[in-house]
């Protein structure tokens, strides 16, 4: 895997891919700032889901056991799983002995973090992605470009092509003569699944949710394809990251409002299921829960990092990003893209490789995604963090164990780093917002650079940071015609997203 | 060790720097967010509800309950039905008016038996007005999750008022937990190719709602 700014040069080159990226992240981004405006009480309910995942990370073990009490007194069975390679053997195992050979899926990040669907092929088992992008991914042998969207980067007539040669790989044939039209397309993906739908006996699933007090598990979705893989097989099992728990059923009415209005821009996604164990002839006779961790504990362990455990995977962040606009998905080298992957993967999997190393290189600093995201993780500021910890070492946990990493060797996070800032100064845009943020945080700001700019800094006086950028100051003043007024700048953050008046 | 052991000993030891804190669960949570959105009365939450499930295009019909059987009868002849599912509890009188021949929700059917079936008509548990949402919870009338699911048109029944509610935190207050839950806000949708939203990929692809008022003529 190339590190990220290798792969981003790759992707900035594809105008193809940059057109459809482009479109897709400014179409949800307008739409979702239109629904949030919606909710006079957006910030408060940001707050309080900022809350309810702080709170449950500090207490995770109490939480944990409770829901694995819930699970297990409602008939179902809980497992837990240390890392990717636990899971994936649990769920193996767990097919096999049902006797079956295929399961079908529900979209679900876990499993592709695991990289469960190559493991199961491993052991001779099929599996089959259900939710249609997910189908034109595996279909295409591509990798997922988007949270929500997984094959944003492809367009209708890819889509065509894929189809027309790959379904009949994979079971029915796509109907000769098959457009590009997209009802056509979906029609197509609706009529192949369907086949797999009804003879399924095992299916496999992530959650967004979990409930501690209930043993609730919650999917968010909206094509329908979940409650398929959810409620037809006989045996279900859902890979869950520990930091998907809640405490109580009423923690819900939170995240059910901000995740749609985050995710895809609509006050409720057509269909969100909820079950708590199993249910007498309704739905799957045998429930399995696999609590995954697979790094997540070692991100629990960072102060500053711990943060991004509080993410619900809306994709907000991502449709805000201007280097994830320009770069696409793939560039970023895991199945978490995006602003959020930036601070995520490098965490989860440790800074040893150089692509997890160059991730949290990969941003402008602008600061927009702080500002979207509903559970208001500080995404710059573990971006900052992680920067410093990668070019000057220091205290990490890994796999449990506390390790001291040691400073990035030779140049490679510093070309990163510059690459990264030659980047911004080639687009103003970005750069003011940048400018923005650096006004905020300005009494926060060491005289010498942290991280990867040090040695560069050493040798030099880094000019102090003006208390408003100058085009702000311009715009604010006319150019100074009218007063300077007293704008205060310091260090003030803005606490909500966006509110109606769109501040 | 075993590996849940290993697991919780990883996130004790992940939060040793975290001082201990035994704020209440209640206390730890600002819910200083509104419970519902706009004031609106009993009439203008139902227009609402109607509103927003039209907004996501499901097909909202309004009647009183001596029209409701009629009313049925001829959505399932318009749309040409050879068969319907009919829950059990769902009230007999709903389908009184029809011909359509009518096939019970049986646990041993198959989800290819469930394919051959044209429509499928049930009650429902809550609706929510502010997301255009309706919640069926496995009750009386609605059947198992399945059954409005591979039948390509679903026709729910909401009474109004009473079964409608402003917003989510109430909805999930009528719920209980320990019933699996389907929530519905219009009828399947993608918008996975280019963005162009179309409907119905695996689910039904028309989701028709009835709202219908008791006493006649109330929200008529
Ligand atoms: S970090 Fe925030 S905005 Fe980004 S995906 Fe996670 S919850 Fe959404």
């Amino acid at each position: 895997m190339p590190a990220f700014p290798k792969a981003a040069h790759d992707a900035v080159n594809n105008p193809t891919l940059r057109g459809n990226l482009r479109h897709a992240t400014h179409t949800i981004r307008d739409k979702r700032a239109a629904a949030v405006a919606e909710l006079d009480d957006w910030a408060q309910l940001r707050e309080a889901g900022k809350q309810i995942k702080d709170h449950t990370l500090r207490h995770l073990d109490r939480y944990l056991v409770q829901l694995e009490e819930s699970v297990t007194a409602a008939g179902g069975t809980v497992h837990w799983a240390a890392d990717a390679d636990e899971a994936n053997r649990i769920v193996a195992d767990l097919v096999k002995a049902t006797g079956e050979t295929e399961v079908v899926k529900v979209k679900s990040m876990a499993t592709q973090e695991i990289g469960l669907n190559e493991a199961l092929e491993a052991e001779g088992i099929a599996a089959y992605e259900t939710d249609l992008a997910e189908l034109i991914v595996q279909l295409g042998k591509d990798r997922p470009s988007h949270i929500l969207v997984p094959a944003i980067h492809r367009n209708r007539g890819e889509i065509r092509d894929i189809f027309a040669r790959e379904m009949s790989e994979w079971g029915r044939a796509a109907p000769v003569g098959l457009t590009d039209n997209p009802a056509d397309l979906a029609d197509a993906a609706r009529l192949h699944l369907r086949d797999k739908f009804l003879r399924a006996k095992v299916g496999v699933s992530g959650a967004n949710f979990m409930v501690a007090e209930t043993g609730t598990l919650v999917v968010v979705e909206s094509e329908g394809n979940g409650r398929m893989c959810l409620t037809l097989p006989e045996t279900l099992i859902s890979v869950v990251g520990i930091e998907k728990v809640v405490p109580t059923w009423r923690d819900l009415e939170v995240f059910l409002q901000t995740l749609p209005r985050s995710s895809t821009a609509e006050r409720m996604n057509p269909y969100t299921s909820m079950w708590t164990g199993t249910s007498e002839d309704d739905g799957p006779s045998d429930f399995h829960l696999v609590l995954l961790d697979n790094g997540r504990t070692d991100t629990l362990a960072d102060e500053v990092g711990r943060q991004a455990l509080r993410c619900i995977r809306c994709s907000a962040c991502l449709n805000v990003c201007p280097v994830y606009e320009r770069a696409g998905g793939h560039a970023y080298g895991s199945v978490y893209p995006g602003p959020i992957g930036a601070i995520l993967s490098p965490q989860l999997r440790g800074t040893q490789s150089e692509v997890d190393a160059s991730l949290p290189y990969a941003s402008s600093l602008c600061g927009a995604c702080y500002d979207v995201c509903p559970v208001a993780i500080d995404i710059p500021e573990v971006l900052v963090h992680l920067r410093e910890r990668i070019a000057q070492g220091g205290p990490v946990t890994r796999e449990g164990n506390k390790a001291v990493l040691k400073p990035a060797k030779g140049h490679a996070a510093e070309r990163a780093a510059m690459r990264a800032a030659r980047w911004a100064f080639g687009r103003p845009g970005a750069l003011r917002a940048g400018q923005r943020l650096a006004s905020r945080t300005r009494k926060l700001h060491p005289r010498t650079l942290p991280g990867p700019g040090k040695a560069w800094s050493a040798t030099r006086d880094l000019p102090p940071v003006p208390a408003e950028p100058f085009r702000d100051w311009w715009q604010r003043t006319d150019g100074g015609k009218k007063s300077d007024g007293d704008k205060k700048t310091d260090g003030v953050r803005k606490t909500d997203g966006v509110t109606k008046d769109g501040k | 060790m075993s590996s849940r052991d290993r697991i919780l000993g990883r996130v004790r030891r992940a939060l040793a720097d975290v001082p201990p804190d035994d704020t209440s669960y209640e206390q730890a949570v600002d819910r200083s967010y509104l419970r519902v959105h706009g004031d609106l009365d009993v009439e203008q939450t139902v227009d609402l509800l109607a509103e927003n499930l039209a907004d996501y295009r499901a097909i909202v019909r309004r009647c009183t309950e001596d029209e409701l059987a009629r009313t049925i009868a001829a959505m399932l002849a318009a749309r040409g039905a050879a068969t319907v599912l009919a829950p059990p509890g769902l009230d007999p009188a709903w389908l009184s008016a029809t011909d359509v021949v009518q096939v019970p929700d049986r646990a041993d059917s198959t989800p290819h038996d469930l394919d051959r079936i044209d429509s499928v008509v049930t009650a429902c548990a809550v609706a929510i007005a502010e997301t255009g949402t309706i919640v069926l919870d496995a009750g009386p009338g609605q059947g198992r999750r399945r059954v409005t699911l591979v039948p390509d048109h679903h026709i729910c029944v909401v009474r109004v008022p009473d079964q409608v509610v402003s917003s989510l935190p109430e909805a999930l207050e009528r719920l209980d937990p320990t019933r699996p839950s389907t929530w519905i806000s219009g009828p399947s949708a993608t918008s996975d190719i280019e963005l162009d939203r179309v409907e119905g990929v695996h689910g039904p692809r028309t989701l028709e709602v009835v709202l219908v008022s008791d006493p006649p003529g109330v929200a008529a």
